[in-house]
């Protein structure tokens, strides 16, 4: 019979390996799942494990997906970490989109002395609106103890519909056909490509250097130890003189900022353009991503490429195999479901134990 | 035929042997004593017993027949209680909800808060059912624990610290409830390290050192200091406790007084009161007489106190953070070693910058391995049994969190050191080291206040007491002029010249 025992010390161990049963789980129950809808289950699984990674257009498309969804699941982690439930990334990605977009569409001869250097206006734009949407959340939750996850997850609803009020009003592209959109932002606005021909982009690289940058702030300055006391044992962080609105109200700017980047990244970025499908759920995913890296950086850089490798697996089972698109949300919730149940791993092991009898003896 | 009966039980964890073969005979009625140090396996076998830990190996039998004991539940269902020195209780819910949800028989909510009425009654111990256990202080969760495990009406009652909180007075009456208990066929296990204690109330004793038995005593028939050689292999030092040569005022607390932050709270009504270098001012009182308020407003967890009321080397201090009141020199030792004075789940390393920035540079940056040194530094000087520097703090067990909390303020030379409750549920000789570097920073020249409900505690290191109760505080006296039964009718709020009448609040304020 197993059985589920209490480790004296959390398994080390466990906590880097859970995330990777987690995946072996969900391959696994893809598989079964794919067999039963009468699909080539290694077909299938090919969709989502090679055909991402297989060449080097695929893994430019994959870095498309992945860039977004780094960036903000490292802003979450510290929030997370500060025990601040921020669950609004994606209104905070629209909002840093309108921002960087806005400041996009300003360029014209006037901003012509700036050449390429307007990308980092436009960036810069994208962290402030994203802040400022988080800010909110930070506001209402400081003045009034508002419930920052009902706050941070309604304001998303609000900036999609701030969204659809300038696409398809006061921002229309005059020429565009009364398509809701606005105008295709000018060459010289777009975020620089790393290679030509393909659609990577140096957010790639700005993305990396944050994964540093946030790694050197968790776990090497005395802010990010403060920060995450708070949100470990409040007490504790009010013993030390570690003030608790500090720690809210970085969490929530540091969060906001990073998906406010991430949504001025994809504005002047892949679209180009503001349309109402700016929204594509990455703030949402993000908060798996975040899980399943563990809340650490360099974790955060491997969850983030997997479940970018579960979207493109998922659009591409769609037009191959004729799979339905949602697979993807169902592989992402596979994943976050084992994850969850794998940890328990870390705190329990499970130990093989004869049945037990009423009665024992054992001698000695 | 025996109680309960243990046979060569074992328990191995990965770094220790908990127990090792360990036999332990109680008879019905009996009053067994299980004395031994931090980490000698008094809790580990216990827990065993109670079926939340399973032995390795080794056999029990209860009431005679041999038993499994796989679950708590199962251990009540057998007729085992206990009570454990770190308290299980939800902070959000009241008293006898909490007693509620430990019940496994089908009683109504009202039953219960009229049973816990009865039986705290009954024993003597004051129990509001009605509050919520966030209000309630240490001493008064672990009556509501007690009364939790009466209620199931045990044959085996389990004791693990009971009398760490408690005023004389209180602990005479739990005597004669647990003397009342034994009388009525409940044996009890009774772990303890206070020697005096076992030797007035306990039959029997078993001793206990690094997992084993080392000894099978009648306690009436022993004196401490051979019950402390059985539990430690050695005396420990009588303390050093020279007069003190006061020096300037470090602390001085004027007209402070503080509304109730909650309803079950202590209002602070103006106190005031002097600590110098050099000099160890001891607060006594029953807990729930407005000590956490106190103490919350000295450290500056709670800023509102008054303008003035609170100056530190002549600078007033009541607006000020306690980082900042830190690094004047004001250090601070809170009763809650677990989610306050460390966070459970940080290794020691880390629980060192709660409070010292020496390894942390002047931009912010925190240099890892001068925390780790400093760690394994007050591992090594405070001689803290633990993994090393990367042990979590929760794994440690609560003498040796206190040792390594106490020590880590300590070492960072302070000039005045707030202490509440320093040995709390520590071991004879973790305690003498404790009381020992406290008396060597006073002699050094800092100012101490110690809040401690062990009054044996206070009249040993203090130099001048004084007591809080229903958040008022009484006049200095000097400790050597100060008798315990006095201090203990001061404990009731009755000191001269009369106090003015009793406000509403008070009514929560027990004697």
């Amino acid at each position: 019979m197993l059985k589920l025992e209490a480790r004296p010390q959390p398994s080390r161990l466990m906590s880097l390996a859970s995330p990777l049963l987690a995946l072996a789980l969900t391959v696994l129950i893809g598989v079964v799942l794919f067999m039963l809808l009468g699909k080539d289950p290694l077909r299938g699984l090919q969709m989502f494990f090679v055909e991402p990674v297989k060449s080097l257009y695929a893994l430019s498309e994959l870095s498309i997906k992945a860039t977004p969804l780094i960036l903000i699941a490292l802003g979450l982690a510290v929030c997370f970490r500060a025990n601040v439930w921020n669950i609004g990334a994606e209104g905070q990605f629209v909002v840093g989109a309108l921002a960087a977009g806005w400041v996009a569409m300003q360029a014209g001869p006037d901003t012509a002395w700036m050449g390429r250097g307007i990308v980092v206006p436009i960036l810069l734009a994208g962290v402030l609106g994203g802040m400022a949407w988080a800010g909110l959340v930070a506001l209402l939750r400081d003045r009034f103890n508002a419930s920052e996850i009902l706050v941070s997850l309604m304001l998303v609803y609000v900036a999609v519909l701030l969204l659809s009020y300038l696409v398809y009003g006061p921002w229309k592209d005059p020429a565009g056909y009364n398509f809701p959109q606005s105008i295709s932002f000018l060459p010289v606005t777009k975020v620089p490509r790393l290679v030509d021909g393909l659609r990577a982009h140096i957010g790639v690289l700005i993305a990396l250097a944050l994964v540093a940058v946030f790694w050197a702030f968790l776990f090497r300055t005395y802010r990010g130890f403060a920060l995450q006391v708070g949100g470990l044992a409040p007490q504790a962080a009010r013993y030390a003189g570690f003030s608790s609105r500090a720690a809210l109200w970085t969490a929530l700017l540091v969060s906001g900022g990073m998906a406010g980047l991430a949504g001025g990244l994809e504005a002047a970025g892949p679209l180009g353009q503001l349309t109402p499908y700016v929204p594509a759920g990455y703030g949402f995913a993000a908060i798996i991503v975040a899980y399943v890296g563990r809340l650490h950086p360099v974790g955060i850089v491997f969850s983030g490429i997997l479940m970018s490798m579960f979207y493109i697996g998922g659009e591409l089972a769609q037009s191959r195999m004729g799979l339905p698109k949602s697979l993807t949300g169902v592989f992402q919730g596979l994943l976050l479901f084992t994850l969850l149940a794998c940890d328990t791993l870390i705190h329990f092991r499970l130990r093989w134990q004869h049945a037990r009898v009423p009665v024992r003896v054992v001698g000695h | 035929m025996l109680r309960l009966e243990l046979h060569g039980v074992s328990k191995q964890y990965p770094l220790v042997r908990a127990n090792d073969r360990v036999n332990l005979r109680v008879k019905p009625g009996e009053i067994h004593a299980v004395l031994g140090e931090n980490g000698a396996g008094k809790s580990t076998l216990m827990k065993i017993i109670y079926g939340a830990v399973q032995s390795d190996e080794g056999r029990i039998e209860f009431n005679g027949l041999p038993v499994s004991v796989a679950s708590p539940a199962q251990a009540r269902a057998l007729g085992i209680s206990m009570v454990y020195q770190h308290f299980s209780l939800f902070d959000t819910l009241t008293a006898a909800q909490n007693v509620w949800l430990g019940l496994d028989k089908a009683l109504s909510l009202p039953a219960v808060t009229r049973r816990i009425t009865e039986v705290a009654h009954s024993y003597g111990l004051d129990v509001d059912p009605l509050r919520p256990v966030h209000s309630l202080s240490v001493g008064e969760r672990q009556r509501v624990e007690i009364v939790r495990a009466l209620l199931t009406e045990p044959q085996l009652l389990i004791l693990d610290e009971p009398t760490s909180v408690l005023t004389p007075q209180a602990v005479d009456k739990l005597f004669a409830t647990l003397r009342l208990l034994s009388q009525r066929g409940c044996s009890i296990l009774y772990i303890s390290h206070k020697l005096d204690e076992i030797r007035a109330l306990c039959h029997h004793c078993t001793v206990l050192r690094g997992g084993k038995v080392t000894g099978e005593v009648d306690p009436r028939q022993e004196s401490n200091a051979s019950l402390s050689r059985l539990m430690i292999g050695a005396e420990p030092p009588p303390l050093q406790h020279r007069a003190s040569n006061a020096g300037a005022v470090a602390l001085r607390v004027h007209g402070l007084t503080l509304a109730r932050l909650h309803p079950f709270g202590t209002a602070l009504q103006d106190i005031a009161f002097d600590v110098r270098g050099g000099e160890i001012l001891g607060v006594a009182g029953v807990s729930g007489n407005g000590q956490q308020e106190l103490m919350a407003a000295l450290s500056g967890e709670d800023r509102r106190a008054p303008a003035g009321s609170i100056t530190l080397f002549g600078r007033d201090i009541a607006a000020q953070s306690p980082r900042q009141r830190r690094t004047q020199g004001l250090h601070f030792v809170p009763e809650e070693r677990l989610g306050r004075g460390a966070v459970p789940n940080l290794s020691l390393a880390q629980n060192t910058l709660l409070t010292r920035s020496e390894a942390v540079s002047r931009s912010g940056w925190v240099d890892t391995a001068a925390v780790r040194r400093l760690a394994e530094h007050l591992i090594n000087r405070f001689q803290v049994k633990a993994g090393g520097a990367a042990a979590a703090a929760k794994s440690l067990s609560g003498g040796n969190l206190q040792k390594f909390i106490v020590g880590r303020e300590i070492d960072a030379r302070p000039r005045l050191l707030i202490v509440s409750q320093p040995t709390w549920g520590v071991d004879v000789g973790a305690a003498a080291l404790i009381r020992g570097e406290l008396l060597a920073l006073r002699d050094a020249g800092c100012a101490l206040l110690v809040v401690s409900e062990e009054l044996d505690e206070l009249f040993e290191i203090s130099d001048r007491l004084i007591v809080i109760a229903q958040g008022r505080v009484s006049p200095p006296v000097a400790t050597a002029q100060a008798t315990v039964a006095q201090i203990g009718v001061w404990m009731s709020g009755l000191w001269a010249p009369a106090p003015p009448t009793l406000q509403p609040q008070d009514e929560h304020a027990e004697a």
